[in-house]
């Protein structure tokens, strides 16, 4: 084997702990930059998160994959470590040590909250789908499932008939959504009040993409995470209950 | 024993996924209604019970404070793995659907939170109708 051989297969071998590695570096250098370059203004944890989403655009552009960096084939243990059971995994650890009190609070806040922002993010979605010219009870209906998050769109598209191009084009409005979440909360936290854990809990009913409220609070207090991921984690299947039924339906009887 | 802290994690998670997956089938939807909520739920019930003291406190406790740490660099690994050249190739209609649907949820965050912060159930129950 060649010097090249040797190092892939021992990447690949390795991809979960290249992945420690590998993000490890990403945060420390992320921290540096803002340290040094942003005197501390912008969060390290955004600075990472954002440099996470830029390697996976590349990612992306040089493999043709859908999971970003993960399609490489030596960092491939950047999708194990970034996928759904660690993220899962994560956000429950991050319940320790929170009040069964502060929950009870923001109790009622968090349920309305979560109805009211598939409602929003689905009529937001679907309007656009109408100015954009779509007249089809069904595309209008993906569409507006994709603003809810990218698992609504394609489960809704699927059960009413949509064609592969409206799920994916729902597919894109929901990761829109998502990334804009991760970078942008930052930015608003302060001007939209997000600094307790009752406006956590409704941010995120409100948001309800599971990665976009994950990363969006972790850059801006990890502290909040808990209680934004409490809600968080209802949204998608509210949303995949509501799509296809009352949703489709309502738009179906006014187009 | 660290691990103790670490299984008593790992099976608030298998069994709120669990649930979470019956429900989803229970009422006919094809995805985890709340599994990860109800673990989180499992997750501060048991640390606030006399019986768990003893896989929550001192060493076992850091088994899960360990994943708690990690949970930032796991949402990095999470933030790479993402297909962001679908988000961009999605043209305008999915940009602005997206974009959108982000700002008129950020404006409607400080207006839910006053839901609850009144003690008074009739303006509860006004706000949540208004919403």
């Amino acid at each position: 084997m060649g010097v090249m051989e040797v190092l892939e297969v021992t990447f690949v071998r390795n991809g979960l702990v290249v992945a420690f590695a590998v993000v490890g570096i990403t945060v420390w250098f992320s921290y540096l930059i803002s340290n040094k370059l942003t005197a501390g203004r912008i969060h390290g944890s955004a600075i990472a998160i954002t440099l996470g989403l830029v390697f996976a655009y590349f990612g992306g552009l040089f493999t043709g994959g859908n999971t970003g960096v993960a399609d490489i084939t030596f960092l491939a243990g950047v999708g194990i470590m970034g996928g759904g059971m660690f993220r899962d995994f994560a956000i429950v650890s991050t319940a320790f040590g929170v009040h069964l009190s502060e929950l009870k609070k923001a109790g009622l806040a968090g349920v309305v909250s979560i109805f009211a922002g598939v409602l929003v993010s689905f009529i937001v979605g679907a309007t656009t789908a109408v100015l954009f010219g779509y007249t089809d009870p069904v595309a209008i209906t993906t569409i507006g499932a994709g603003a809810v998050t990218y698992i609504v769109g394609p489960v809704t598209g699927a059960a009413i008939g949509a064609s592969s191009e409206l799920i994916a084009l729902s597919v894109a409005a929901g990761l829109v959504k998502s990334i804009l979440v991760m970078i942008g909360t930052p930015m608003v936290a302060k001007h939209i009040g997000l600094n307790n854990p009752q406006s956590a809990m409704v941010f995120g009913g409100l948001m309800g993409t599971t990665s976009g409220v994950a990363g969006g609070l972790a850059a801006t207090d990890p502290k909040l995470v808990p209680y934004g991921a409490m809600t968080a984690t209802f949204y998608t299947g509210v949303g995949c209950l509501m799509g296809p039924s009352v949703l489709f339906l309502t738009v179906n009887a006014m187009f | 024993m660290i691990i103790y802290g670490v299984a008593l994690l790992s099976t608030c998670l298998v069994i709120g996924m669990l649930v979470g997956e019956y429900f989803g089938v229970l009422i006919g939807v094809q995805a985890n209604v709340g599994g990860v909520g109800i673990a989180m739920l499992l997750l501060v019930l048991t640390c606030n019970l006399k019986q768990f003291k003893p896989l929550v406190d001192g060493l076992s406790g850091d088994g899960i404070k360990f994943w708690s740490a990690m949970y930032i660099p796991i949402v990095v690994a999470m933030a790479a793995r993402q297909n962001v050249v679908a988000a961009v190739d999605g043209g305008l209609l999915a940009l602005v659907a997206g974009v959108a649907a982000v700002l008129v949820s950020f404006a409607l965050v400080p207006v839910l939170s006053k839901i609850g912060s009144h003690s008074t159930d009739v303006e509860e129950s006004q706000e949540g109708g208004v919403s």
